[in-house]
């Protein structure tokens, strides 16, 4: 396997709404700021990898004109998936296993501000049976949590210990959307959304965009002095149809943390991307992660969840904590589809 | 293709040849700020482009960056309404939306000071008429309709002028 490592990254200061400013507008000075701090310029980058959605922009192939913020004229080598940020990058790494690859930039952007949410992210499902229901993604992560909840997978109080947490990480990072003190007591004391989730169990409806930049063996290091190097990804599916699957647990993490060999060293913590609190727990379980591994120092997606860009986060926020020294080893994890559907979790090494 | 057999229980059932699930969301989009200003300025029958630091070309409209440079582009060059076609096509085919009597042409028009090229309908001249380096001019609807949208020129038509030399326009061909 050739050795492939994070050297840069930029993300946007996460809000609610960033609607005075287009796609383009919003990506172009993480671009910027993304290249500069790999000191290369853009003639350098072998290969660009976005990810996105139409159903977020509400326009067809908005992904296209997003390139405008790379600068694809002369022709540049270029892929585009409809998924979250981190398989593009999934997608540049096994490019750059290929050999021909030594620097790909990897980029991903969401407004969930001009649509409706809820509505938008229903479009996901099979459009024969699920679809016409118009089932949205907050009624599905509920279910899941209520048959975790029954299940005795976890209780309320650990639900809202991982808000609390988060939002306390959150405060302490400058991009992040929500934070502060809560204390766990009083968050239970909120009344509940659509139960048996509260409020701040949902991540925040959020605009934002992400750059990263990936080098492979001597050019990571000459380009960085300390990259995050991937160690192992893997990337698992599990059925559409949310009746055949075991919504308590996430088979597909297990599998994919297994074979990315999370559990061959010491884990000094782990980004996780849980779009609903119980959905930490329960990957924090499926990576058999101990009770002493931080997760989510950033404040995760329950405090800035850019749709299709929070999951390359994880990859940046792990990625920047191991290149300034707070750890030498994390896990780095996105999902994707509702109640855990797709997972993908790698393992990132500093040197 | 091997033969599918369904179970007893299934045998018999009238098959759903379709279904009809309509669906429809709404969205509101929001221009950006480059798109934002030159919409603005149609609707004081101007049209603005913006000029590239690093290579000088003038996009319009604007997107607010220079897809060769990846640089923001924030300089305003104030154009004319007119320009010269580089290329068009004689649409003869109806489609859904078309308010033209048919056949129409759309044509590429570089607009003076510009370096790309804008999308749209030359009008009031015969068909087979029109050809690259044709000198033309916008003709705006009347100043009472116009608007925020490219919408506010109802065509362009020749200017009179002769045609431009191709060296002139040969980069956008």
């Amino acid at each position: 396997m050739r050795d492939v490592a994070i050297i840069s990254f930029a993300q946007t200061r996460h809000r609610r709404e960033i609607s005075d400013i287009n796609e383009v507008e919003m990506l172009m000075p993480l671009m910027g700021e993304a290249l500069a701090e790999a000191g290369i310029a853009k003639e350098r980058v072998d290969f660009v990898c976005s990810a996105s959605s139409d159903y977020l922009a509400g326009q067809p192939f908005s992904f296209v004109m997003s390139l405008d913020a790379f600068g694809p004229w002369p022709p540049i080598s270029e892929s585009h998936v409809d998924m979250d940020g981190a398989w593009a990058l999934y997608e540049a790494w096994v490019k750059m296993q290929m050999g021909k690859t030594d620097i790909a930039l990897v980029y991903a952007y969401g407004k969930s501000s001009p649509g409706n949410i809820r509505r938008v992210m229903s479009r996901q499902l099979d459009p024969y049976s699920l679809g016409p229901l118009w089932l949205d993604s907050v009624s599905m992560a509920a279910m899941q949590a209520r048959l975790g909840l029954e299940a005795g997978a976890f209780t309320e109080k650990q639900m809202a210990d991982v808000v609390a947490a988060s939002r306390r990480h959150g405060a302490a990072n400058p991009f992040a959307q929500l934070g502060g003190e809560f204390d766990a007591g009083a968050l239970l004391a909120e009344p509940e959304f659509v139960s048996p989730l509260r409020k701040h169990d949902c991540p925040p409806v959020t605009d934002g965009a992400a750059v990263l930049i990936l080098a492979a063996g001597d050019v990571a290091r000459e380009l960085s002095e300390r990259p995050a190097w991937i160690r192992g990804i893997d990337h698992r599916i599990e059925a559409a149809a949310l009746g055949v699957r075991d919504l308590t647990r996430s088979v597909s993490t297990e599998q994919a943390g297994a074979r990315a060999g999370v559990a061959d060293g010491p884990v000094d913590f782990a980004e996780l991307h849980a779009p609903f609190a119980h959905q930490e727990l329960i990957l924090r379980s499926a990576l058999g992660l101990a009770d002493d591994v931080t997760v989510n120092p950033s404040g995760g997606a329950l405090c800035a969840n850019p749709i299709m860009t929070a999951g390359l986060i994880r990859f940046g926020e792990a990625a920047t904590r191991i290149g300034r020294g707070d750890g030498d080893r994390a896990v780095a994890h996105a999902t994707s589809g509702p109640c855990l559907q797709q997972n993908l979790v790698c393992v990132l090494e500093g040197e | 293709m091997s033969e599918i057999t369904l179970p007893a229980s299934l045998q018999g059932v009238a098959p759903v040849k379709s279904i009809r699930t309509p669906a429809s969301l709404e969205y509101q989009y929001s221009a950006g700020r480059a798109s934002s200003r030159f919409l603005n300025n149609v609707a004081q029958k101007r049209l603005v482009g913006q000029r590239c630091p690093t290579c000088l070309k003038v996009y319009v409209p604007p997107r607010g960056s220079c897809p060769t440079c990846g640089v923001a582009t924030d300089e305003d060059v104030e154009l004319t309404d007119n320009g010269t076609i580089t290329s068009f096509c004689v649409v003869n085919v109806p489609f859904m939306g078309t308010l033209m009597d048919i056949p129409y042409v759309s044509a590429l028009i570089v607009l003076d000071g510009s370096d790309i090229p804008i999308m749209h309908l030359i009008q009031e001249v015969p068909y087979d008429e029109v050809h690259p380096g044709m000198r033309v001019e916008a003709v705006w609807v009347p100043d009472d309709e116009i608007g925020a949208t490219l919408e506010s020129i109802r065509y362009f038509r020749p200017n009179g002028e002769p045609d431009a030399p191709f060296d002139s326009y040969k980069e956008n061909v």
